[in-house]
């Protein structure tokens, strides 16, 4: 990390109390110009992503992809050990029955999905054991939600800002400086 | 938080039936009697498949009076079709309450909107009620004795349990405790009586509901709902031995009533989501969102798979052990009558599983109308099928087939649908609009 220059930027940290009046707020706070860096959450909010307007992530995409390499290894593994490089009746089947291979591909299908969508959900959001996480506020592993709005992505004052979430419903807000990787 | 309510719905919507859907709805139950007739007479006058006839032996061979009941094999057909579109309807109409009973049950939210919907479908429980104890009369027992004793139901032949009959058959003489006429018609009475009676309970109190409020009248539904689902739990599996399973009365299998309820189930699912795109279409239950599209498009897609993992299921156990008893069953469909209904054994996994799943696994297409519509209605006439795969080759094997005469009677049953449940539907107001949930149902978000 040495060679990353040492920059601070400044957010402005609101906190709210309620889920309702944050959903209707983050909308009129998004509509007066207002960009949101992030709002963290004690428990996922219904609805939210898409009032922050997130884009759909890609992970069921992901999980497809993972679903698919699953089938085909495991069908492959079967094919190959039961039909080529072992041959064995079973059951007075054939080498390579179809129907023998439904649950295997099944099962291959849900367990690289499910170990691949994990893989991919730790790595996309950076986390890894012993990480220690940044909060803007440790509230919001609590009873408050808390949105950050990164000052130097927005073109109004800090005091403009702070008026217009405050009017829509946050019960306090502050500044924090965050340390350039604090983030990642 | 009165910027929640910035939009303001109309809860009272009364639901109008469409006179051009109630003609249109008539109309298909004109086409449908035309339809059957037309088949009839080209099953009466065909020639050509006689030859056929002499050559199977086996399973079929058994009908002692197999050439005598020949001049009556159409009507066989066309009493077949009507019994296996009786079992498929009476399944949805069911299925509606039992969608009420678990939404009581589960105090589930999002759907208080859409429950009147499914609420109109145990409406056309007392017509196939009362159908299937005929069906059963003229043609599953053959009191009258129109198929010289074989009616569809081979269990139901004279002397099957009497040692010194010719008919005697040991198999089905030790089943029947079980399958003997008494025992049968009253349990189907019972079956539809107490589904019906606890229906109506339901759905009256929820009417009383738009009236007092309060939520008394809730918490007594769900009890009510309870007492229903585990009625239905019981019955809906006896229901699919009896009315499906015991057309081939030697076989048994233990997957079979969980399997039939997902067939019926999914199928009902369709039909919801068929009524709730229609609805809005007109204009109706402007409230209801493509998220709530999303949750019935979620319970199509995830119901379609476990149809298709209990069908496989029960395949799966007999490919594998080989049992020639249990193996019977699918080599009469897969095999039997000359393969002629093993096509219709892919179409019906193709149809049932890969389209549904295909169709709607990505989250874009649960949310639009069109793709629900299109899988809504493939769903609809691919468990269609699958109720036919399991009656058609064990009732009428080589008379069997798909042809005007099954067409007719789909559009007769479907107009007949059509018809009961839009009037019912007519008949209370659209939306429980004092349902506890209903404001979750509203903003229902996800």
């Amino acid at each position: 990390m040495e060679h990353h220059i040492h920059s601070e930027s400044a957010f402005l940290v609101g906190i709210f109390d309620d889920e309702d009046v944050l959903m209707s707020g983050v909308k009129k706070i998004r509509n007066s110009g207002v960009k949101i860096h992030e709002v963290y959450t004690p428990f996922p909010i219904h609805g939210l992503d898409d009032a922050l307007g997130y884009s759909r992530s890609f992970m069921s995409k992901a999980a497809f992809l993972f679903g698919v390499t699953g089938f085909t290894c495991l069908v492959t593994l079967m094919v190959w050990t039961m039909g080529f490089d072992w041959p064995m009746i079973v059951g007075g089947k054939d080498y390579v029955s179809i129907p023998v291979l439904v649950p295997v591909g099944f099962e291959g299908t849900v367990l690289f999905s499910a170990l691949g969508m994990v893989a991919t959900f730790l790595t996309v959001s950076n986390l890894y054991p012993g990480k220690k996480p940044f909060l803007f506020d440790s509230r919001c592993t609590d009873d408050k939600f808390v949105m950050a709005i990164d000052l130097t992505k927005n073109k109004l004052t800090p005091e403009e800002i702070t008026s217009i979430i405050k009017n829509y419903g946050a019960i306090e807000v502050s500044t924090k400086l965050v340390q350039a990787g604090d983030l990642d | 938080m009165a910027e929640h309510h910035s939009v303001s719905y109309n809860l009272d919507e009364q639901y109008i039936f469409d006179p051009r859907i109630r003609r249109n709805a008539i109309i298909a139950v004109v086409v449908g009697f035309a339809l059957v007739i037309l088949g009839i007479i080209l099953a009466a006058t065909g020639g050509g498949h006689e030859a056929a006839h002499g050559e199977h032996a086996g399973a079929a061979a058994e009908h002692a009076g197999a050439a005598a009941e020949h001049g009556a094999s159409w009507l066989k057909r066309l009493f077949a079709n009507l019994w296996i579109n009786n079992v498929y309807f009476t399944g949805i109409a069911l299925c509606g309450i039992f969608f009420v009973a678990v939404q009581y049950a589960a105090w589930a939210g999002w759907s208080s909107l859409i429950l009147r919907i499914p609420m109109a479908f145990g409406f056309f429980l007392p017509v196939t009620g009362v159908l299937m104890i005929i069906y059963f009369l003229v043609a599953g027992a053959d009191v009258a004795h129109i198929f010289h004793g074989h009616g569809l139901f081979h269990w139901t032949v004279e002397g099957i349990a009497d040692e010194h009959s010719p008919n005697f058959d040991e198999v089905l003489a030790s089943k029947t405790w079980y399958l003997n006429f008494g025992f049968f018609m009253a349990r189907m009475v019972v079956y539809f009586v107490v589904w019906f009676t606890l229906f109506t309970i339901i759905r009256k109190r929820s009417l009383q509901e738009d009236i007092e409020g309060g939520l008394e009248i809730y918490d007594r539904n769900i009890v009510f709902s309870a007492i229903f689902i585990i009625f239905f739990a019981v019955t809906s599996v006896m229901a699919a031995w009896d009315w499906s399973m015991s057309a081939d009365p030697h076989w048994f299998s233990t997957m079979y009533g969980w399997y039939t309820f997902a067939s019926w189930w999914v199928a009902c699912l369709a039909t919801i989501t068929l009524a709730t795109v229609y609805l809005k279409e007109q204009g109706y239950l402007k409230m209801v969102n493509s998220n709530h599209l999303h949750d019935l498009g979620k319970f199509m897609f995830a119901f379609s798979i476990f149809w298709t993992y209990v069908w496989f299921a029960q395949f799966m156990l007999i490919y594998y052990a080989n049992i020639p008893e249990e193996t019977n069953h699918f080599n009469e469909i897969f095999e039997g009558f000359g393969g002629k209904y093993k096509g219709m054994f892919f179409v019906n996994l193709l149809v049932n599983f890969l389209f549904p799943f295909l169709a709607l696994m990505t989250r874009e297409s649960k949310r639009k109308m069109t793709f629900l519509k299109l899988v809504a209605w493939g769903i609809l006439a691919g468990h269609w099928l699958d109720f036919y795969l399991n009656m058609t080759p064990f009732m009428l094997g080589d008379d069997g087939g798909i042809g005007f005469m099954e067409l007719g009677v789909i559009a007769i049953y479907a107009g007949a649908f059509v018809f009961v449940v839009g009037t019912f539907l007519a008949k209370a107001p659209l939306i429980a609009k004092n349902h506890p949930m209903l404001e979750e149902s509203l903003h229902h978000n996800q």
